[in-house]
């Protein structure tokens, strides 16, 4: 534990202590901004029967930030250490691989996890000053970043392995920004492209990234898209863990 | 654990690594004993990176086996790294950390406590005379002190080998000493093991060497033995002042010498280079004696070992010869 424990600290600190980190988490912050005053603005304009969180979620400004920065955070993850062949000191001292792998993922998913913090914050502030439960649903916001966190995962693993695979950070983010855009864009799919009924649109479905978002921010916690997700998180950091492996075999 | 034998340190055998169709390292033999500093010499793109990478566990060989403090690098690899302090070609470090914030952390990755990675990081930054820049951030220094960086990183956790790829890369003479003196000090404690394709920083540090050219190990041994098996013990320059055809006849009937060559030297001297067999004794004061004895000047009477240079170039030289007579 003390080695992942180490490890897991330095990746935070190349996070907060570099610039890299900070223009990741106002560039995301500026742009919830945005969001956030919009959806406040068509609050006042129009009656709607959604609450924020769920305005909020099946806007495209959350995906927009989604899809960009889990490339932005996690492209130098392992590419950068090979590039600069800090890799090499790293894998002779007494680590593991899985101590690696997994302290690079948990250091970019408590990142993602700061970024969306303040939106969470500024929904409870909204609530407080609204007082309506029929626009801020409290356990809707806990279920929201609750499913924040999870896709998020998803999100890091598939950005750790696309970083695995090349020492360009710049080849690694656009890996990363492919599959993950490949991901959503099942669930594109499913809302517009497809015929209303079949069992394609019913495997879609069950696929949909955008439909476990909309229903997380309705407070509803569906265990089939938990699992879904979780087990795709699990097969990136699977492979990406052979990829380790792989440097040894060679 | 399997510790076959306490005294060595390293164990090869039959080590080879295949990249596709390029052989980079074929079939090493070699061991190094606890507390020896041996050197790894070769020319660019001998091997020496390749073989150091896969005893610090960082890759796999294609064939052979080796043991580093009794521990197999690939079956028991996690114990192999516990014992050693790896600095890779080219120093490789975190370069946005400060000097002692990376070696507390490189101490706790290699296991040691909160309080004993600080102490240790205090005593490796003195050792390596880096108390001056501990507060800098890496990508801030000098290379010089980036070496040092790299030299305290291997030494923090006080490991039983210390394997340096090429330590004294990039460094000004000055840096080079100092380098060089703390690693003949790091030989008092621990194992050492330096690669370089620098003979003479090899010959100033190390007691034993393995010099290796294409992948293959061309000699294994102390450098006094190398220089002998280049077949001559020594070379003795004499400047001496006497007629030229006695001088001649002189060196003719000398017992012991196998080839000489003598040229004019200011002030009616001559200057007689004189090439002794393997098996010859110091023969100085017997030319003193000679010279004494015809009433010829003498004014200078060096002896010349061959350097691990000439002893390089020689092996090389009698490889390519071997591989030629193959071909043909």
């Amino acid at each position: 534990m003390q080695v992942f424990n180490t490890l897991l600290r330095r990746e935070l600190g190349i996070y907060f202590g570099s610039l890299n980190g900070y223009v990741i988490v106002s560039t995301a912050l500026l742009l919830v901004g945005v969001c956030f005053s919009d959806l406040v603005m068509r609050l006042n304009m129009e009656p709607t029967d959604m609450t924020l969180t769920e305005m909020f979620f099946s806007s495209w400004y959350f995906w927009l930030i989604m899809l960009l920065s889990a490339p932005l955070i996690t492209m130098r993850s392992f590419a950068s250490e090979k590039s600069s062949n800090t890799y090499e000191t790293l894998m002779t001292t007494p680590v593991t691989d899985i101590q690696v792998l997994m302290s690079k993922f948990c250091g970019a998913l408590s990142f993602h996890a700061i970024i969306w913090l303040p939106v969470m914050l500024s929904m409870l502030i909204i609530r407080f000053y609204v007082n309506d439960a029929k626009v801020v649903n409290i356990p809707a916001v806990f279920t929201t970043y609750f499913a924040i966190l999870l896709v998020g995962a998803l999100y890091m693993a598939i950005g750790c392995f696309s970083s695995s695979i090349t020492r360009s950070q710049i080849v690694a983010g656009m890996i990363s920004f492919t599959l993950g855009m490949g991901i959503f864009m099942l669930s594109y799919k499913a809302l517009y492209i497809m015929p209303d009924t079949g069992p394609m649109l019913q495997l879609l479905t069950k696929l949909s990234l955008a439909d476990y978002m909309n229903d997380s921010s309705r407070a509803i916690l569906d265990t089939r898209p938990l699992i879904f997700i979780g087990s795709l998180t699990f097969f990136f950091l699977f492979a990406t863990y052979h990829i380790l492996q792989w440097r040894r075999w060679r | 654990m399997g510790q076959d034998n306490k005294d060595l340190m390293i164990e090869v055998k039959g080590l080879t690594k295949r990249y596709g169709n390029f052989i980079a390292i074929s079939n090493l033999n070699f061991s190094v004993k606890r507390g020896e500093i041996v050197g790894l010499l070769g020319p660019n793109g001998a091997g020496k990176s390749t073989t150091l990478r896969i005893l610090s566990t960082f890759m796999a060989a294609t064939s052979g086996t080796a043991r580093v403090a009794g521990f197999d690098i690939f079956d028991q690899s996690e114990e192999v790294r516990k014992r050693i302090g790896y600095m890779p070609e080219n120093n490789p470090l975190y370069t946005d950390m400060r000097v002692r914030d990376y070696l507390k952390f490189r101490a706790r990755l290699k296991g040691l406590g909160i309080k004993e990675s600080r102490d240790r990081a205090d005593t490796v930054m003195n050792e390596c005379d880096l108390t001056d820049v501990y507060r800098k951030m890496i990508g801030q220094l000098s290379l010089g002190y980036r070496q040092r960086v790299g030299l305290a990183d291997a030494l923090v956790s006080d490991p039983e080998l210390i394997i340096l790829d090429e330590p004294t890369l990039g460094l000004d003479p000055n840096q080079i000493r100092a380098v060089r003196q703390l690693i003949k000090n790091l030989g008092i404690k621990h194992t050492v093991l330096i690669s370089s394709h620098i003979l003479h920083e090899v010959e100033m540090t190390c007691k034993r060497v393995v010099i290796l050219n294409q992948g293959k190990i061309l000699a294994s041994d102390d450098t006094s033995h190398l220089q002998s098996i280049m077949g001559q013990a020594a070379r003795i320059v004499a400047e001496v002042k006497a007629p030229l055809e006695e001088l001649k006849s002189a060196w003719k009937d000398f017992k012991g010498v196998a080839a000489v060559d003598i040229s004019a030297a200011s002030g009616d001297f001559y200057r007689c280079v004189l090439s002794f067999g393997a098996e010859a004794s110091d023969p100085r004061e017997q030319i003193y004696e000679m010279a004494k004895e015809n009433h010829w000047g003498l004014r200078e009477l060096t002896m010349q070992r061959p350097s691990l240079e000439d002893v390089f170039v020689y092996l090389t030289r009698s490889q390519e010869e071997e591989e030629e007579e193959e071909e043909e």
